[in-house]
C-alpha cells in the first residue's frame, strides 16, 4: 500500500474551504453552526480538530466528511466542487476517496470481522476473492488477522475499533476520517489506537482528521485545529500546542 | 452487483432465521391455503365428473314429475308401465338399452350380520344400460325375469357388509320377509352423485313389484343412447311418445322428467369450479394480509436497523443501491415464504385429497402462479420499506440510537 501513491506534495491541499458557513432551520429559528471557515488541509497531514461541544466542529467534520453540503462557501476536495455535487455523487467520492471511524464503531452486528471490513468493496463491486484477500491484509494491518471469524459482540471496545479502521482503510482511502475515535476506549486502549492512525499516516501516507476533546489524543497530530462558535480559533502545528 | 444484494438480503435472512421466519409466515400460509383449496377443487371437480361419468354415459333417466321444485299442488303425475318401456324400445331409433326401475328398500339379512340397502327391480337391460360388469357369477336369464324369481345380484357395499369374507354366490339371505338367492356380485364403482352406489341389491323387476311395491309402477326408466345418436334428439323423441302415451294435450306442461347425465354433470362441475374459485379467492386474501405482514416487519427493521444504513450510506452507498438490498430482502423472504408454501401445500393435499375422497391433480399452473404473486407481493410490500430506507439521511441515520 505504501508504494501505492508517492506522497504528494505538502504544499498541494487535498481539501480547502474557503467561507463554508452551515446554518440549520430558516427564518426566526436559524442555527448557523459554521461562520465562514477558512481551512486548508495538506495531503498526508494528521489533523485534529479540537473545541467545545456547540463550537461547530461536528458540523465541520460532516462536511469534510461529504456527507453533508454548506449553506454557502466552497469546499474542494482533490480539485472537484464538492458543494455542487447531488447525494449520489457524493457517496460515490466517500466511497471511493474517503473511509470513516466513529466514536461507536458501527460495526454490523452479528456479522464477523472479514463481513465487516469487506463491506465497502461490496459496494465497489469488487469478487469475492479479491475482498478476501483484501479483507484480510487489511485486518493483518491492523493486527486483528486471527480474529476475522469473531463478530463485534466477541471483540474487545479496542478491537472493534481496530476492525472499523480496518474496514475505513480497506479501500485505500485518501482521507481518513475519525470522530471521537477513542471516545469509548480507555486510556491504554486509546494509546494503541491512536498509535495504529500515526503508524498508517506515517507509513501509508493516509491523511487522518480525528475529532476529539482530549488534548492528549491531540498530540499525536501534525496539526491541531481549534474551533470556538462557529469559528477557526486557531491552528497548531507540529506539536506547538503541546 | 445484483447477485451481491442477493447475498447481502439472503445473510440477512440467515442472520435472524426466526424473525425472518415470521415475516413471512404470512406468505407462506397464504400460498398453502391457495394452491391446497384450488388442487383440492379441481380435485372435486375432477371427482364430480368421474361420478357422473360412472353413472354411465349419454344415459336418459326418465321420471314422473313436473321438475325440481314443483312437486306440491295437483294430484301426483302416475308412474309409468311396463308398456311405456316396450314403446320406447320399440318406437324410439338409436336407443341402445331401456330399463325400467322399481324402487324398494328394506333390511337384508345373512347369519348375524344384517345391512339396511336399497332394492332396485329391473331387467337385464341395466346392465347393458350402466355396462357394469359382474365381479361375479351371472345375471338372472329371461326365464327368472319373466317369472319374478327371487334371484339377486348384490352390490360390493352390500357383499362386504352382509357377507365379509363368504363368497356370496349361491348363498340364501333374507331380504325383508323374502329368501333370496345370490346369484351375482357387481364390480364395485363407488359414490356416485350423492349416495354409495354399490349400495344396492338387483333383482328382477318382477319380484320387487310383486313382493315389495305392491303394484305394476315403474318408478323411473334409464335409457341408454346409441352413441352414434345425438343424446338430444333421443330426448326430444322419448318426449312426444311420452306426451302422447300420457295423453297429455298441447299446451298442457310435461307431467315427467328426461334428465341428460351429461347436462347434470356439466352443471354440477360448474358448481364446484365456481366453488373452487371462490375458496381460492378467500385464500387469497390472507396471501395479501402475508404481504401487509411482511412490509410491517420490514418498516420496523428499518427503523431497527437506521444505523447499519448510516454506516453503509457512509461507506459510500448510493440510494438506489439501499433502496435495493431491502427491495430484494424482501422478495427473496415473500420467494421463500411463497416455496415453502407450496411445499407444505403439497403435503396437505397429498395428505387430504384421500381424507375427503377426492383424486389428488397437481396443478403447475396454480403453483407457478401462486409462487409469482408470493414474488410480487415482496416487491409491492417491500417498495415502500426500502424507499423510507433509501430516504434516510446519513448524518441522522449514524446518530440514531
Amino acid at each position: 500500500m505504501a508504494e501505492r501513491r508517492a506522497r504528494p506534495m505538502a504544499n498541494e491541499p487535498i481539501i480547502s474551504l474557503r467561507g463554508v458557513t452551515k446554518t440549520y432551520g430558516s427564518g426566526a429559528t436559524a442555527f448557523q453552526a459554521l461562520k465562514g471557515i477558512d481551512l486548508d488541509v495538506a495531503a498526508g497531514d494528521f489533523m485534529a480538530v479540537m473545541g467545545p461541544s456547540g463550537s461547530g466542529k461536528s458540523t465541520a467534520m460532516n462536511i469534510l466528511g461529504c456527507l453533508d453540503v454548506p449553506t454557502d462557501g466552497s469546499f474542494r476536495f482533490k480539485g472537484l466542487p464538492v458543494e455542487s455535487l447531488d447525494r449520489d455523487q457524493r457517496a460515490l467520492l466517500r466511497r471511493r476517496y474517503l473511509g470513516f471511524v466513529f466514536q461507536g464503531f458501527n460495526l454490523l452486528a452479528r456479522t464477523d470481522a472479514l463481513e465487516n471490513v469487506e463491506l465497502p468493496l461490496l459496494y465497489r463491486g469488487e469478487d469475492r476473492a479479491k475482498r478476501r484477500e483484501a479483507g484480510m491484509a487489511a485486518l493483518e494491518k491492523v493486527g486483528l488477522r486471527d480474529w476475522w471469524d469473531h463478530t463485534p459482540a466477541e471483540l474487545s471496545g479496542g478491537q472493534q475499533q481496530r476492525v472499523a479502521i480496518a474496514r475505513a482503510i480497506v479501500t485505500n482511502p485518501d482521507v481518513l476520517l475519525a470522530d471521537e475515535p477513542t471516545g469509548n476506549l480507555d486510556s491504554r486502549t486509546s494509546v494503541e489506537i491512536m498509535e495504529l492512525l500515526t503508524g498508517l499516516n506515517r507509513d501509508v501516507g493516509i491523511t487522518v482528521l480525528m475529532v476529539t476533546h482530549e488534548p492528549d489524543m491531540a498530540k499525536y497530530a501534525r496539526t491541531i485545529v481549534h474551533f470556538r462558535d462557529g469559528l477557526v480559533e486557531r491552528v497548531d502545528r507540529n506539536g506547538t500546542a503541546a | 452487483m445484483f447477485f451481491t444484494t442477493i447475498l447481502l438480503a439472503v445473510r440477512e435472512i440467515r442472520r435472524h432465521l426466526l424473525r425472518s421466519f415470521l415475516t413471512t409466515l404470512g406468505i407462506v400460509i397464504g400460498v398453502a391455503a391457495v394452491v391446497t383449496m384450488v388442487t383440492l377443487g379441481n380435485g372435486a371437480t375432477e371427482a364430480v365428473a368421474q361420478q357422473i361419468s360412472s353413472l354411465g354415459a349419454n344415459i336418459l333417466q326418465i321420471r314422473p314429475g313436473q321438475g325440481f321444485g314443483r312437486g306440491g299442488g295437483g294430484p301426483q303425475p302416475p308412474d309409468f308401465e311396463m308398456a311405456d318401456v316396450e314403446a320406447i324400445a320399440e318406437q324410439i331409433p338409436g336407443v341402445r338399452a331401456v330399463a325400467p326401475q322399481a324402487q324398494s328398500s328394506g333390511l337384508a339379512v345373512y347369519n348375524a350380520a344384517n345391512w339396511q340397502t336399497t332394492i332396485n327391480g329391473t331387467t337385464s337391460q341395466f346392465f347393458t344400460a350402466q355396462q357394469w360388469a359382474l365381479s361375479e357369477g351371472r345375471i338372472w336369464n329371461d326365464a327368472e325375469e319373466q317369472a319374478g324369481k327371487a334371484v339377486c345380484v348384490i352390490g360390493h357395499t352390500v357383499q362386504q357388509n352382509l357377507f365379509r369374507d363368504v363368497d356370496p354366490i349361491g348363498k340364501r339371505f333374507r331380504l325383508r320377509d323374502l329368501s333370496c338367492e345370490v346369484i351375482g356380485t357387481l364390480a364395485a364403482r363407488g359414490q356416485g352423485g350423492f349416495q354409495d352406489q354399490d349400495d344396492v341389491v338387483l333383482m328382477p323387476i318382477k319380484a320387487v313389484q310383486r313382493r315389495f311395491t305392491g303394484n305394476r309402477d315403474i318408478r323411473f326408466i334409464m335409457v341408454a343412447v346409441d352413441d352414434a345418436y345425438d343424446t338430444t334428439s333421443v330426448q326430444s323423441s322419448i318426449q312426444s311418445l311420452l306426451r302422447e302415451r300420457r295423453r297429455i294435450t298441447r299446451g298442457q306442461d310435461d307431467n315427467f322428467n328426461i334428465f341428460d347425465t351429461r347436462q347434470i354433470a356439466d352443471t354440477l362441475q360448474g358448481t364446484t369450479r365456481i366453488l373452487t374459485m371462490v375458496m381460492g379467492a378467500v385464500a387469497a386474501v390472507s396471501l395479501i394480509v402475508g404481504g401487509i405482514g411482511i412490509m410491517n416487519i420490514m418498516l420496523v427493521s428499518v427503523t431497527e436497523r437506521t444505523r447499519e444504513i448510516g454506516i453503509r450510506l457512509a461507506i459510500g452507498a448510493v440510494a438506489s443501491e439501499v433502496l435495493m438490498q431491502f427491495l430484494v430482502e424482501a422478495v427473496v423472504l415473500a420467494c421463500l415464504g411463497g416455496l415453502i408454501g407450496l411445499v407444505l401445500a403439497l403435503i396437505a393435499t397429498v395428505i387430504v385429497a384421500p381424507l375427503i375422497q377426492v383424486p389428488f391433480l397437481f396443478d403447475p399452473q396454480i403453483n407457478l402462479v401462486a409462487f409469482s404473486v408470493s414474488a410480487l407481493i415482496g416487491i409491492v410490500f417491500g417498495y415502500f420499506p426500502a424507499r423510507r430506507a433509501a430516504a434516510l439521511n446519513p448524518i441522522d441515520a449514524l446518530r440514531h440510537e
